[in-house]
């Protein structure tokens, strides 16, 4: 029965996922075809050419071929696994993601940790003391990050760790003008730190807020009062029967919003020049580098359905409620 | 979530109950809001005079937020920028509400329709908010039409959820049962019985939108997408402050953003607080 379950899972969101890149790549396709943006132009950028290069080039690109079979192509050298030549960048467009993914990683996973840990213990906190001032305060705080923008932060950040202080490098993953052998484990760190510090502090708010209603909700129900009757009380009620309860929905909200994350690394790399896929999109974006940006699209799109589909398994296969529910039945 | 804010007018006026100090905020706020566009309109930004000799002056009581490099007072075109965002933002939300009222309609015509509306929902969910923004504006060949209806056309999933959901909720009533078989259409059912309902919701929803639509459109625009560099939009405000940030001329960046973070928080606050009057039940919370 176990296994029969998880086959039918895996099944359902393979087919779930081919379906959705499949309906993606036809409209992100079809929403930049309606660009009337010159794919050619984009690529020689300034220089001036000779009309018959611009006919070669415009074969070659195939400016004249109807979408359709533009697409045809596009989406058959995708099944072999190839995005094409970013314009910009002048290599293949699964390269350019390898690489700069990898980079945005270490960003995006640093951030989506601190701030899920951090926003975890302050909404404990919260609940814990609610009411008093200390919960008010934090609250506030939560309601105030809501509404900040994420670039802004990050600019005040720079002006005064950067400028001001002089702690931390104005920009870049790695200090300019040394080569990439001789950059040490410590200077990525560095530059990581404002960045990672940045997005970590705004992913709090709603895992804080979360956390809070829902440990709320539990210090309220009939077994805690049951627990407090038994004589249990403050940190010990709190771990034993309260942590247990929340830290699974906070998970999986935690999983869930791989998509603000990336919109979030997006502003953050920009402001610190951070070479991660991010500021590769803005820039695909801002030079018209179609290859380069349906490439990023379908990744982001990949990286999203894995976001949720952990959240998934989570609420299927650990969550202990569930389990037994389906054994009751 | 803005019982901070209420707690701090319980010591402010302490004559009124909590029903009229929600009034009183919902009015100051929607105030401010209107003062800031009313008087955007009438500070005209290209005309602003560039003088060189107080070029890049710190903030003071003649200049409260500083000026730029090209001695343009910042408190007017921070003023300005944000009379741009509320407009935009307005735009974006009463789009994005006429769309979620077309599809939750739609959604409660029939089965096929209502998963289509889910599906449609989970597809503009699968791409990142801020690159589907990007993607739509270049389709749409980028300028500031491109950013405004990109910002417009992706700012319907949430309230179309939650619609949905109460669409779905509605639908087991019973008077709903008794009109069906009264022999009524499902037009005259979901026009009559069921949108009045949803309107105090649509309304809320779409004071809520107000300060997403804000934040992307200022975050897409500091990247670089959309409006001119003329234009003074807080996002361009800010992406050209960069350039002075190692200067240390920090007020160019710091005050504009500063705005549109209290512009944010009236919305939100406003959207709390008429949300309160909706549901008197919960907000005593």
């Amino acid at each position: 029965m176990k296994h029969e379950k998880i086959g039918l899972f895996i099944g359902k969101k393979t087919l779930r996922l081919i379906s959705l890149l499949v309906v993606v790549c036809i409209a992100s396709f079809w929403i930049v075809e309606q660009s009337p943006i010159d794919p050619v132009r984009a690529y020689i950028g300034e220089m001036s050419i000779q009309p018959e290069q611009k006919a070669k080039l415009d074969e070659y690109w195939g400016v004249n071929t109807p979408p359709q079979e533009k697409f045809l192509n596009w989406a058959e050298n995708i099944l072999k696994g190839d995005l094409g030549v970013s314009l910009i960048y002048r290599m293949p467009v699964t390269d350019v993601i390898k690489e700069r993914f990898t980079a945005s990683l270490a960003l995006m996973a640093s951030s989506w940790l601190i701030s899920g840990v951090l926003g975890f213990v302050l909404g404990i906190a919260a609940g814990m003391h609610k009411g008093t001032l200390f919960d008010r305060a934090i609250k506030t705080y939560c309601y105030i990050l809501t509404a900040t923008p994420t670039f802004w932060l990050a600019l005040v950040f720079l002006m005064i760790f950067s400028v001001q202080l002089g702690w931390f490098p104005i920009g870049l993953s790695v200090p300019i003008g040394v080569t990439a052998e001789n950059v040490t484990f410590f200077d990525r760190i560095q530059h990581l730190i404002l960045p990672a510090l940045t997005l970590s502090l705004l992913g709090v708010a709603q895992i804080a807020m979360f956390t809070r209603e829902k440990l709320t909700e539990v210090m309220s129900s009939d077994y805690v009062l049951f627990a407090k009757a038994r004589g249990e009380k403050g940190l010990d009620l709190v771990l034993r029967h309260g942590i247990r309860n929340v830290a699974l929905p906070a998970i999986t909200l935690q999983f869930l919003s791989f998509s603000e994350l990336f919109g979030g690394t997006v502003l953050v790399e920009q402001v610190f020049s951070y070479p991660g896929i991010g500021q590769a999109a803005v820039a695909a974006g801002l030079r018209s580098d179609v290859p380069l940006l349906l490439g990023i699209v379908l990744v982001s799109a990949v990286f999203v359905f894995f976001g949720n589909l952990i959240a998934d398994i989570i609420y299927e296969f650990i969550d202990p409620r569930i389990k037994q529910q389906e054994a009751t039945i | 979530m803005s019982t901070a804010v209420v707690t701090v007018n319980r010591s402010l006026f302490p004559g009124l109950n909590l029903r009229q100090k929600t009034f009183l905020i919902i009015g100051f706020t929607s105030l401010l809001l209107l003062s800031i566009v009313i008087s955007s309109l009438f500070v005209d930004g290209d005309s602003l005079p560039t003088d060189f000799g107080s070029k890049n002056l710190a903030p003071s009581l003649e200049h409260p937020f500083g000026t730029d490099w090209m001695g343009r007072d910042m408190f007017t075109r921070t003023l300005e920028g944000l009379g741009l965002s509320i407009v935009i933002g307005a735009f974006a939300s009463v789009i994005s509400t006429v769309l979620t009222i077309i599809l939750g309609l739609l959604s409660s015509a029939g089965k096929t329709a209502d998963s289509f509306v889910s599906w449609l929902v989970d597809l503009f969910l699968s791409i990142p908010h801020l690159l589907l923004i990007i993607l739509i504006s270049i389709g749409l060949g980028g300028g500031a039409t491109g950013v405004i209806i990109g910002v417009a056309l992706t700012h319907w999933t949430s309230l179309t959820r939650v619609v949905r959901a109460e669409i779905k909720q509605l639908k087991t009533q019973e008077y709903i049962h008794i009109s069906r078989n009264l022999g009524k259409s499902k037009w005259w059912i979901a026009t009559k019985h069921i949108l009045p309902h949803l309107i105090p919701q649509i309304l809320l929803g779409t004071i809520l939108l107000f300060p997403h639509a804000i934040l992307h459109e200022a975050s897409v625009t500091f990247l670089g997408f959309g409006l001119s560099p003329h234009e003074p939009a807080i996002g361009i405000i800010l992406s050209e402050s960069m350039r002075y940030l190692s200067a240390g001329y920090w007020w160019l960046a710091f005050f504009p953003g500063l705005s549109l973070l209290i512009v944010v928080l009236a919305f939100d606050m406003i959207g709390e607080n008429l949300g309160k009057l909706m549901d008197p039940k919960n907000a005593h919370e």
